[in-house]
């Protein structure tokens, strides 16, 4: 277990979470976060839990905070003033809403980025069959579309087995077919790698096809926790899968939209 | 396919009318607003119709030697200095020079560059002087580096070093800073450790700008061989043409700017085939 002791109550990581013994236990604990960018408070007490192998969509209108979360999180946020106490695995992996790949080096090259291991090689091609991009080591990035480019994204991040995956609106700038398409995709490999996961979005349908359990935060604030029944993407569960959208709707402050 | 026989007749051709200037293109046309389509050579246009204004004007004798030489005097004049060897001598010690001063040049830039974007006291320390330096006429310290170096080869590949060395500095450093936070994000999400970040981030990230400040360098090279070999020198193509001036030979005075011409587009082309082959992932209008 690593933690980033949030700013101004910095915690010895050792007080935390000792880091013996606890790697192979994958869980997220977020207590009493808060941030603020200048005056304006971002995140005003935040607690989150994941658990290992959970799929927790972060659901919430444009400024809500949810990607100064997640960034809370990935420990990206060095300059943000806060308090507050993050742990999370050892091993994190984030997405981006771009692909982020470093377009002077080729698709291996971006998925190998940072890997130490010998093989790392050979584990970056299984990862590119994995998102179906075999063949395309050798391509530059400017080569590929823009969906091609988010799957390499994700080959990278999948390539280093992590215990928790942070996806911030990953799938935001592709269009609807082919988002879709990547929706599956992100399952088949969720389901093989069974990362915990927390998925930043404000598409309400994208948070409940993917999603366990879906936190919409308001205002800085966990505003509402929504448990995802396992089969509510069945037809036989029409009925729920339309109650729980317009429910997730009315929690956005979306009221009377009927599809 | 031998199970389904019915599948095996002969496929239909497409109809196509034989003739394609008699196939219909019917379209509705607007005004073509862009210069149109880019056509091969179409740059030597230019050139070639300025060297036949020359010829004809110095052929019709409207043009004055004794002002500017015909180019088939140009031409005779480059036969026999080839081959009494002036040509190539001077040529290679003037090509030495700027060799030596490109080199060096690069080298310091290149160093200096590094130590400024890669470290806040680097930066501290460097990006002044080298601002100040860049804010005095190279050719303003000929008179201080004669005082101090005499008038031997040093202080030309000096000078040429101090004139190539500020567009490298400045292209690279501003490549170095001008990298996107979004792959330092990145580099540290995949836990990228200083070195490798350099490696494999930053300096990529900052060639482009390097290959910029080498072409301005290149081309600066050049230009300060000229002045150096023009002010003080007892060979090298400037003072070739320096010491036709005393003689009133435009011809050779001719020849040595067409060398310099020469010079300047092979080694600019050089530069910009490296730059295509080390940038081959960048996707540019240039294409």
């Amino acid at each position: 277990m690593a933690a980033h002791p949030g700013g101004m109550t910095a915690v010895a990581p050792s007080a935390v979470a000792p880091r013996a013994g606890t790697a192979a236990s994958g869980t997220v604990s977020v207590r009493n976060l808060i941030r603020s960018f200048g005056p304006k408070s971002v995140l005003n007490g935040v607690d989150l839990d994941i658990a290992p192998g959970e799929f927790v969509a972060l659901l919430g209108p444009s400024g809500c905070g949810k990607s100064t979360l997640l960034r809370a999180l990935a420990g990206l946020d060095h300059d943000v003033r806060g308090s507050g106490v993050i742990t999370v695995p050892e091993r994190v992996s984030v997405v981006f809403q771009d692909s982020r790949l470093l377009p002077w080096d080729t698709v291996l090259g971006n998925v190998t980025l940072g890997l130490r291991e010998h093989d790392a090689g050979s584990r970056a091609r299984k990862a590119l069959a994995e998102v179906g991009l075999a063949g395309r080591e050798s391509s530059w990035p400017h080569e590929l579309s823009g969906g091609e480019r988010q799957r390499v994204a994700l080959a990278r991040s999948l390539v280093r087995e992590p215990q928790l995956l942070l996806a911030d609106e990953p799938f935001g700038a592709l269009d609807a077919l082919t988002r879709i398409r990547m929706h599956g995709l992100l399952q088949d490999l969720v389901a093989a790698h069974r990362p915990a996961v927390l998925l930043v979005t404000h598409d309400v349908d994208e948070a409940i096809a993917l999603a366990d359990r879906i936190v919409v935060l308001d205002s800085g604030r966990v505003a509402r926790i929504r448990t995802v029944s396992p089969d509510i993407d069945s037809a036989a569960d029409a009925a729920g899968h339309e109650a729980l959208r317009r429910d997730l709707l009315a929690d956005l402050g979306v009221v009377g939209t009927t599809h | 396919m031998s199970a389904a026989p019915v599948l095996e007749r002969p496929a239909v051709e497409p109809h196509l009318d034989s003739d394609p200037d008699k196939r219909a293109d019917v379209r509705p046309t607007g005004k073509r607003l862009g210069p149109g389509r880019r056509r091969r050579f179409a740059w030597l246009l230019g050139p070639v119709a300025l060297l036949a204004l020359w010829t004809l004007t110095s052929a019709t004798g409207i043009l004055d030697p004794r002002i500017l030489s015909e180019p088939w005097t140009v031409v005779a004049t480059a036969g026999e200095l080839i081959a009494d060897g002036r040509l190539q001598e001077n040529l290679a010690i003037s090509a030495q020079r700027a060799g030596l001063g490109l080199f060096f040049g690069i080298l310091v830039g290149a160093v200096l560059a590094l130590l400024a974007g890669l470290s806040r006291v680097g930066e501290a320390l460097i990006d002044g002087p080298v601002q100040i330096k860049r804010a005095i006429p190279g050719l303003a310290l000929i008179p201080l580096l004669i005082l101090w170096f005499g008038i031997d080869e040093t202080v030309k590949v000096l000078t040429i070093t101090l004139g190539v060395f500020v567009p490298i500095y400045l292209q690279t450093h501003a490549g170095l800073r001008g990298i996107d936070l979004r792959y330092v994000e990145l580099a540290q999400t995949v836990g990228l450790g200083r070195a490798a970040f350099i490696r494999k981030v930053v300096l990529p990230g900052a060639l482009p700008g390097f290959f910029l400040g080498l072409r301005f360098a290149v081309t600066g090279a050049w230009v300060s061989l000229v002045v150096v070999e023009q002010i003080n020198a007892t060979s090298g193509i400037g003072y070739m043409m320096e010491l036709a001036r005393t003689y009133g030979q435009t011809n050779i005075i001719v020849l040595g700017l067409a060398v310099y011409g020469i010079l300047g587009l092979l080694s600019d082309g050089i530069v910009r085939f490296i730059e295509r082959k080390a940038l081959s992932w960048q996707r540019t209008l240039a294409g």
